[in-house]
């Protein structure tokens, strides 16, 4: 089931710990998103996954057998400082990243040129990536990593340095990149970019995970039982009819008449004792479960409020 | 193996087609060659300004003899000494020629307007010194002087031979017997050794700065996903090291061409010829005794393509193998650093030999056949720079067998050291290692 699985992993530097004890696991063929607070220990996790830093203790399974170098070479790794020749043209630099990964020059060219149209950037093959702005460069970035389509492809930080069109043209391709059957691992403190990539995602904060797990799991895990009503009619009404039943936590009233509150249930076989009574005494027009966005979740268990 | 080929490519690419390349390649011969030929200019330049030197001759006998030359115009006076300085206070200086000089040697002064260089001193007395040995002679009243001392003239050749053994001249008939010129073996050892110190030394530091790069910009964490360290490391010194042969092929095809149009232009057809009969083993008393032997010898030597190969030949192996030897140091301190300022220091230890080599170099050009030549052209950090200023003058081939073994043997050590700090050092960032902590890495 799982393509990779990080063991008990534990990383000291000098005066602090990056990774205290952990573990987690990734399956085929998912998106798996790595969240955390700058300096966490997001970046220095793909690094042991990659082999460019060996851990204290703990070790990296890729299918179940310990990864190895020769592993190593079927990833495709993006490392947030981006890694290009300064002085080098854009597509000859590209070239001879493919080669490397073992690609024909024919090959290389053509499958090229097929990414360089799909990102818009087939005018820049001339270039210097050092006249590239951060953005720019990192497209290219991205397209050498991904062009002799490995089936695990780490990225860290992809989204950094994005304008939001170019972002959602990234997502687009991590979902398609999936699709066809690569299982991707990335790094990001962005959230909304988590809600619609991830399907995995765990979370690091302090060298620990604190938080593992299915997206949607997470999220009604967290949901709290919290809802929304919004309905026509009177505020008191309702407000009488609820009372004792659940605890109000806000209450909006509208001039126009849609009105809105957002309620705490305690326990959820009350959730259909609770739409009755507010059946009767008022026009209901929605009645949701509110799900907390993965910011908030992240923000809660940052500060310890999980 | 593939993959060092497609490093190399990039490497050698990224450079060969700079212009400062380009630029260099081309310029280099035209400075060298200026650099040689400027001071020669300068010289008749500075020497074509004729001096006027007045002379007041008391002696009656020394000053009609005094040839004026392109150095200085003499300009006899019969004035006193004392109205002389007067009067020709514009001369360049007014010389002063004693009653009893040809009694006395001391009886002779200088008075300059300005200040006289050694030269012009030096040419004025000796040709006092032989105006007056010639009046000496002559006094002497031996018969048919001029004749004697025609006959008494003589002017030594000296010319050197290799002494092969008697088995060698089996081989090849002349090999054992052919002149060769000293002066053209010094100056080729100097140039070639000081050649290879700079190569050495531009090029290994240009490899250490681009590792240093490469490690700055992240690209490496990028590479050794697909790549071994060690070949990253050797691509990149077999990339430069291809760029610095071109560099010297196209030098030398450079030095050959001219040489090959200008050479027949500038030397007579006589002289070409007595030089042809020399190279084929003919005796120099044959050629006749009217021409500059060493000169000849000079340009014997330097056509000669059987030593021009042995040169040119020895030159790139030890190039190649210097290089290898220094790149593969340099590389490892590069990627221990993360700038050029942390890589200053560890880079001394390194350096320290090649500039030792530079300084033996020099006095094996005198004996190379020392002790001292023989052993630091044997030690592989010496040995390509002295190894270079041995070989023009003809050693036992088989001590420049046995320096290129050990230089190489060295080589494959060396470089397996230092793919071990290269492996680690490259993915290392923030601090600066000691030399302890790069021991430690090299075990790892």
């Amino acid at each position: 089931m799982e393509l990779l699985k990080i063991e008990n992993v534990t990383k000291r530097f000098a005066n602090h710990v990056a990774l205290d004890d952990v573990s987690l696991s990734i399956p085929r063929g998912s998106i798996y998103g790595l969240l955390g607070p700058n300096g966490a220990g997001k970046t220095t996790l793909l690094r042991i996954i990659n082999r460019i830093t060996a851990p204290d203790a703990g070790r990296v399974l890729l299918d179940g057998k310990e990864i190895t170098q020769d592993d190593v070479r079927l990833i495709g790794y993006m490392p947030e400082e981006r890694g290009l020749y300064k002085k080098m043209k854009v597509g000859e630099q590209a070239i001879f990243f493919a080669r490397l990964k073992g690609m024909s020059h024919k090959d290389a060219t053509a499958r090229l040129k097929e990414w360089f149209g799909k990102f818009g950037i087939e005018e820049w093959w001339n270039k210097e990536v050092g006249d590239l702005s951060k953005g720019m460069a990192q497209k290219v970035q991205f397209i050498t990593t991904v062009l002799h389509e490995p089936k695990l492809l780490i990225f860290d930080e992809p989204f950094s340095g994005f304008d939001p069109i170019n972002a959602n043209l990234l997502k687009s391709e991590i979902l398609a990149l999936r699709d066809k059957g690569a299982t991707i691992i990335f790094s990001t403190h962005n959230m909304s970019s988590v809600e619609e990539v991830c399907d995995h995602i765990t979370l690091i904060d302090k060298a620990k995970n604190i938080l593992s797990g299915n997206v949607d799991d997470i999220r009604h895990k967290h949901g709290a039982n919290i809802f929304g009503i919004d309905y026509r009619g009177s505020e008191e009404v309702l407000l009488d009819a609820l009372n004792g039943v659940c605890e109000i936590m806000e209450s909006k009233p509208s001039p126009a008449g849609f009105n809105k509150m957002k309620i705490h249930i305690a326990t959820d076989d009350q959730v259909r004792d609770v739409i009755a009574k507010a059946n009767e005494s008022v026009e209901i027009r929605s009645f949701s479960e509110m799900i907390p966005s993965m910011n908030d979740i992240f923000i809660r268990a940052v500060n310890g409020n999980l | 193996m593939n993959k060092i080929g497609i490093i190399i490519g990039r490497e050698f690419n990224e450079r060969v087609r700079k212009k400062s390349f380009i630029i260099t390649t081309l310029l280099t011969p035209l400075l060298m060659i200026g650099l040689m030929v400027a001071p020669m200019l300068l010289t008749q330049y500075t020497g074509s300004e004729q001096k006027c030197i007045a002379v007041v001759d008391d002696s009656k006998l020394i000053g009609q003899h005094l040839q004026s030359n392109d150095e200085i115009l003499f300009e006899q006076t019969p004035l006193t000494i004392e109205l002389a300085r007067i009067e020709y206070s514009d001369r360049f200086a007014i010389l002063h020629i004693g009653k009893s000089i040809m009694e006395n040697p001391g009886d002779v002064r200088l008075y300059t307007n300005s200040t006289a260089s050694i030269t012009l001193e030096m040419n004025i007395a000796s040709q006092l010194e032989s105006v007056i040995e010639e009046i000496k002679l002559q006094r002497l009243n031996i018969e048919d002087l001029p004749s004697i001392l025609a006959s008494i003239k003589t002017n030594i050749n000296l010319q050197s031979y290799s002494n092969g053994t008697p088995a060698d001249s089996d081989s090849e008939s002349s090999t054992g017997e052919k002149a060769n010129s000293s002066i053209v073996a010094t100056v080729v050892a100097y140039v070639l050794s000081f050649l290879l110190y700079m190569f050495i030394l531009i090029y290994g530091v240009m490899v250490m700065q681009s590792v240093i790069e490469e490690k700055n910009s992240r690209v490496l964490e990028v590479m050794v996903s697909t790549v071994r360290p060690l070949d990253m490391m050797l691509g990149k010194i077999l990339g430069v090291a291809s760029v610095a042969l071109l560099q010297i092929a196209i030098w030398i095809a450079l030095i050959m061409g001219v040489g090959y149009f200008v050479m027949p232009e500038l030397i007579p057809d006589e002289m070409s010829m007595a030089v042809a009969m020399l190279q084929q083993g003919a005796s120099p008393e044959s050629l006749g005794t009217d021409t500059n032997m060493g000169l000849l010898q000079a340009i014997a030597t330097l056509t000669d393509i059987g030593y021009l190969m042995k040169i040119i030949g020895s030159l790139l192996v030890f190039m190649v193998g210097g290089f290898l030897l220094y790149a593969a140091l340099f590389a490892a301190i590069g990627s221990a650093v993360d700038n050029p300022q942390d890589a200053q220091q560890l880079q001394t230890p390194v350096t320290i030999p090649i500039i030792l080599s530079l300084f033996v170099m020099l006095s094996v050009i005198n004996d190379p056949t020392s002790e001292l030549a023989f052993w630091f052209s044997m030690i592989p950090l010496t040995s390509p720079i002295v190894m270079m200023a041995r070989i023009p003058y003809d050693i036992p081939g088989w001590e420049i067998a046995l320096s290129l073994g050990i230089l190489i043997a060295t080589f494959i050590i060396v470089v397996w050291f230092a793919g071990k700090i290269y492996r680690v050092g490259i993915l290392m960032h923030g601090k600066k290692p000691s030399i302890k902590e790069l021991w430690k890495w090299m075990k790892y």
